[in-house]
């Protein structure tokens, strides 16, 4: 496969369908309507499914319905769609079936407006929907690892019967950067043993989120949580620069975590130690790494498009050993790299001892 | 000395094959277990029992995946079209209904009913309407008629405070995606076996596929309407018959020779 210059949100929807997705469910909201766009045209080209739902919650429960009957299925959103979405992916989590979703962050709260942000980041790793778990949450940076994070986003989805999201930004789904698609997989030509297909000569199967015994419900959530003990041993996933002699790291995702790898090169080409934790998955936060470097660190410096939402994670992983500092800026605002470079040079002035 | 005659036994009436034989927990004198049967000897005789996919609602028939002997899911409240129209998207060769109740399909569910039937998903609906939330005990439906009591309607419904009930039936019959819309009642014998016709009809139009089809059935909640089981049969027909008509509402030019095969 060549190189070509793709839009964010297309590539993903490309990228999906490369992965083998079978039926796709959406609504249109900017700034991910692209993605539904590419999906309205090539869906029914391949004899796959795509529905334009009447609402964000048709939508998500139309997955539900796809995932229920074996195949492999997703929908788009953001933000405030995502909000809309919480029932369903409760609903799935709880019923154990595969879904991808893709969440192009919007500025909130309410409708908010339609720049770039990761104000997303508690709803996505924390309150997906009510009731106890936690999605995969993958996070890219750019079009390229949008398109790569796609592909797993599925894997992950079957592996574990599990919600997996992909959160991109609107930056990362309107921006176009050259990127490489994978090959075209086949589509699954089996359906699993668990699925809805009818019962022919076989007993019957059934899928429901409902339990009205405590002892039984209790059962389900104690192995929904084993399940979830499993993925955040297996699939913490980040990636690093310049950390290996750092003083100071400085920690961001996706688009604000590229924009911060700017600021952390000017910042050594001033000679300040300062390296760049990019988490890739945000739940499950790469704790083991963060707790790793936290041994040997003066500070953190975490960036995001939000009020400071990973700094929970942050802290909870270097343990307290040592401080953690916040630059973020909201509402759409996308950091320049000088500003974080500012802040680079603050808290390094600040809190780091030695090692200038 | 006589000599006995052993007459062979003939089997004239047994559970169906769609009906699992374990007790449910709908309420005595009330009408859903006759509407799970009527549906169930549906699918044994259209033969569709080992493709038919049943979505449930959220209400008294929650647990109906557990009563039908076929694959079934439970949706999330007023979802289940949404959910069926999953569920017959990727698998357009299985059989896909929802049963639904009154607060599932006409309240919270409005939405995804309507632009079910508006898409012409090729779904069996049956449409349980007995003017009450049963499940939560009995409280006021957007089916409720004007003045019924109902615990949250304490003094009877107030049309000038809380509208006037929903005919979904005729709303659903304006959409030409939905090829058979129809209301039948399950307080006689007669209309239980007009009942179980229609049913058959709603799911020979998907087996066709010729679009959406819904079964409405006016139905009895004997503990919600605080009447005996005799009494709430005679309520549903002096009081809901009048609001409700029984009818056809939709029947597509597609559909019609369906309704003239003798069975």
């Amino acid at each position: 496969m060549a190189v070509e210059l793709m839009k964010g949100n297309v590539a993903l929807a490309e990228a999906a369908i490369r992965a083998g997705v079978e039926a796709y469910f959406g609504y249109p909201i900017t700034p991910q309507t692209e993605l539904l766009e590419h999906m309205a045209k090539r869906m029914p080209e391949l004899g796959r499914a795509f529905v334009q739902a009447e609402s964000e919650v048709a939508a998500i429960n139309m997955v539900y319905g796809a995932a229920c009957a074996g195949a492999r299925t997703m929908t788009s959103s953001s933000s405030p769609g995502i909000s809309l979405m919480q029932e369903g992916f409760s609903y799935i989590a709880g019923s154990e079936v595969p879904a991808v979703i893709v969440d192009v962050m919007r500025g909130g709260p309410g409708l908010g407006n339609i720049q770039p942000s990761q104000a997303d980041y508690f709803q996505v790793t924390r309150s997906a929907g009510h009731g106890d778990y936690h999605p995969i949450v993958l996070a890219p940076a750019s079009v390229q690892e949008a398109i790569d994070l796609m592909g797993l986003a599925f894997d992950l989805a079957d592996q574990y019967r599990h919600l997996v999201f992909v959160v991109a930004d609107g930056l990362i789904g309107q921006m176009m950067e050259p990127a490489e698609m994978p090959p075209m997989q086949p589509l699954r030509q089996e359906r699993p043993d668990w699925a809805l297909t009818g019962a022919e000569g076989r007993e019957v199967n059934t899928i429901a989120s409902l339990e009205l015994h405590a002892e039984g419900l209790e059962a389900v959530n104690l192995r929904l949580q084993a399940k979830l003990e499993t993925i955040r041993a297996a699939e913490q996933r980040s990636t690093e620069i310049l950390t290996e002699d750092a003083n100071l790291i400085v920690v961001g995702y996706g688009t604000a975590g590229r924009i911060a790898q700017t600021a952390v090169l000017q910042a050594r080409q001033q000679g300040l130690k300062v390296g760049l934790l990019r988490p890739i998955s945000l739940w499950p936060f790469p704790e083991e790494r963060l707790s790793e470097l936290s041994d040997r660190v003066q500070a953190f410096l975490v960036v995001e498009m939000n009020a400071g939402q990973m700094v929970d994670d942050v802290r909870l992983a270097s343990g307290g050993q040592v401080p953690v500092r916040f630059y973020g800026r909201m509402g759409g605002m996308v950091p320049v790299p000088e500003e974080i470079l500012h802040e680079i040079v603050t808290v390094y002035e600040k809190l780091i001892t030695s090692g200038v | 000395m006589a000599t006995a005659t052993m007459v062979e036994e003939q089997v004239v009436y047994q559970r169906p094959e769609a009906l699992n034989d374990i007790p449910t927990h709908y309420c005595p004198g009330c009408t859903h277990g006759i509407a799970h049967r009527l549906i169930a000897e549906v699918l044994d005789e259209l033969g569709v029992r080992e493709r038919t996919i049943g979505v449930s609602p959220v209400g008294c028939a929650a647990f109906a995946y557990q009563y039908f002997n076929t694959d079934g899911a439970e949706a999330a409240h007023g979802r289940a079209p949404a959910m069926a129209t999953g569920i017959k998207r990727v698998l357009p060769n299985r059989v896909v209904f929802t049963y639904q109740g009154d607060g599932d399909l006409a309240a919270i569910g409005t939405a995804e009913i309507i632009h079910a039937a508006m898409r012409g998903e090729k779904i069996t609906t049956i449409f349980i309407n007995n003017a009450i939330y049963g499940m939560t005990g009995g409280q006021m439906a957007p089916t409720t008629l004007a003045h019924q009591r109902t615990t949250s309607s304490p003094t009877g419904r107030d049309v000038a405070l809380t509208g006037f009930p929903i005919r979904m039936s005729e709303l659903l019959a304006q959409l030409p995606g939905a090829v058979y819309v129809v209301r039948r009642s399950l307080h006689n014998v007669k209309e239980i076996m007009k009942a179980k016709q229609a049913i058959r009809v709603a799911f020979e139009a998907q087996i066709n596929g010729l679009g959406f089809a819904m079964v409405e059935l006016l139905s009895t909640c004997p503990t919600g309407w605080k009447l005996t089981p005799p009494e709430a049969m005679e309520w549903l027909e002096q009081e809901m018959l009048p609001y409700y008509p029984l009818g056809d509402y939709k029947v597509a030019d597609d559909v019609a020779p369906l309704l003239k095969k003798r069975r």
